[in-house]
């Protein structure tokens, strides 16, 4: 089933155009991977999904992008509702200046979804395990989360997510700062946060694309060129623009 | 943009013709063994083998390699998975050029059996398939790759006929022929098995070049 669905997206930053015409259905409980050359509109289409676009110079959308019945891109959109639903992890992780604890519960408070402490252990305990970070950090929670390594972070990061319950997952390049083995336990957490949450990434690492992503899209100019299941496009891509692509040619 | 890449590639599509070349040089002259009876021939088939499986363990270590170096996709890996397919089925081919050679040093002291008539058409065959499978990969070419598919059932009804006579007219009727039928039976067996690993080619000539498997879906090459 899809759980977001964008109908002839449009988006401008002033004159120039970032995305045009985008069509597209994101699987619920999937990974789908953004492929394409920097400047395509991929981060641009992940940004749209939860409004984090709009204050850039120049904004201009036009077209739908529907969650669950709601046209999110509707200035009449509840934008904190709409993030609390859709969390993004970042290039480079990007933990608060605060303890491993309060960043968990960071979101949990200015969303004002829990009361009182012991609702919030049990919350902190939950989102620390469903990222495999408890049993290394359930001794230091109260240290600051900048001590903690790289894919710590990253993995705290997205278990601060976590701990707001959304239903989608938007992961901009997650491992791009990880070294190999890291990458590879953020792709096997990737694989199991998919049984809850739809997940979209974006990415450089077409290797990464092809291991971890159910469905993928390849985007060039502003355009969704292609729209596959994952193993087709990487083996019998129908465009002669992504076999270029994926196999190097493009550029 | 010009890739390193695609020399390498062109390197292997040059180890799978010789490979190919080869191939087909040991299917003729175990061919001409049997028709002119030539021992020597045959003996050159069967030590020539060791070169075939040399190039054949070459050619998979080089799409390995490919694979671990560069890890293709789409095309390229369509290409490379091809190329160790056709490999194994080459030498396959090869395998039973010998085979063919050691049925002749059998029968090459014995008195003639028969004049042989469907054994010859049924090389013929044989050899056309293998070169035009080879020459739809050197080429890209999906049509030629098609026709030879379309006439592996040619090389079916060819063996059978051959079968069919050495059973019934010979080994049938007088069983001290069965010492020399035998091994012509056996070459008609090799040649067809020679039409299947063309075929096989053929097929992954499509895969490569469409992306389509008409491998147990006959429906598909149309």
């Amino acid at each position: 089933m899809a759980k977001i669905i964008t109908k002839n997206l449009n988006l401008w930053y002033g004159e120039f155009q970032a995305l045009k015409s985008v069509n597209a259905s994101f699987r619920e409980k999937a990974i789908t991977a953004i492929i394409g050359p920097s400047g395509c509109g991929k981060s641009t289409l992940l940004r749209v999904f939860n409004r984090m676009n709009d204050f850039i110079e120049g904004f201009r959308i036009t077209g739908e992008v529907v969650i669950e019945g709601k046209n999110i891109i509707d200035p009449t959109a509840d934008l904190i509702d709409l993030r609390k639903k859709v969390g993004m992890v970042f290039q480079r992780p990007n933990p608060f200046p605060l303890s491993v604890y309060e960043n968990i519960i960071f979101g949990l408070k200015i969303h004002s979804l829990v009361e009182g402490k012991n609702n919030y252990d049990e919350i902190v305990e939950q989102s620390l395990s469903s990222v495999l970070l408890w049993d290394d950090l359930k001794d230091k929670l109260n240290k600051s989360a900048l001590s903690l390594s790289l894919e710590q972070k990253q993995r705290l990061c997205i278990a601060r997510l976590i701990a707001v319950k959304p239903e989608v997952l938007l992961m901009d390049e997650p491992c791009s700062s990880l070294d190999p083995q890291a990458t590879v336990r953020i792709e096997e957490l990737m694989r199991e946060l998919k049984n809850k949450y739809t997940i979209i990434i974006v990415t450089h690492n077409m290797q990464q694309a092809a291991r971890v992503s159910d469905e993928t899209g390849f985007m060039l100019l502003g355009e969704l060129i292609e729209f596959l299941k994952t193993d087709i496009i990487f083996t019998a891509p129908r465009d002669k623009r992504t076999e270029d692509y994926i196999t190097g040619r493009y550029g | 943009m010009p890739r390193h890449f695609d020399e390498e590639l062109k390197g292997l599509h040059k180890e799978i013709l010789k490979m190919g070349v080869m191939t087909q040089e040991e299917i003729f002259k175990s061919i001409d063994s049997l028709q002119n009876r030539d021992q020597s021939q045959a003996q050159a088939v069967i030590s020539s083998d060791e070169r075939i499986d040399e190039l054949e363990l070459a050619i998979d270590e080089k799409c390995i390699d490919l694979i671990a170096r560069y890890q293709p996709m789409a095309g390229d890996l369509r290409f490379i998975a091809t190329a160790m397919k056709i490999n194994a089925d080459l030498e396959r081919i090869a395998d039973l050029a010998v085979d063919i050679s050691q049925r002749v040093l059998e029968i090459i002291d014995k008195p003639i059996l028969k004049p042989l008539i469907d054994i010859p058409k049924l090389s013929e065959v044989a050899q056309k398939m293998v070169k035009d499978s080879i020459d739809a990969f050197v080429n890209r070419n999906v049509e030629l790759a098609r026709s030879v598919v379309r006439s592996d059932s040619q090389a079916d009804s060819l063996r059978n006929k051959v079968s069919d006579e050495l059973i019934n007219d010979y080994m049938a009727r007088d069983a001290k022929t069965v010492d020399r039928a035998v091994p012509l039976l056996l070459i008609a067996r090799y040649l067809e098995r020679i039409c299947d690993h063309a075929t096989n080619i053929a097929e992954d000539v499509i895969y490569m070049v469409e992306a389509k498997v008409v491998k147990h879906h006959p429906e598909e090459l149309d």
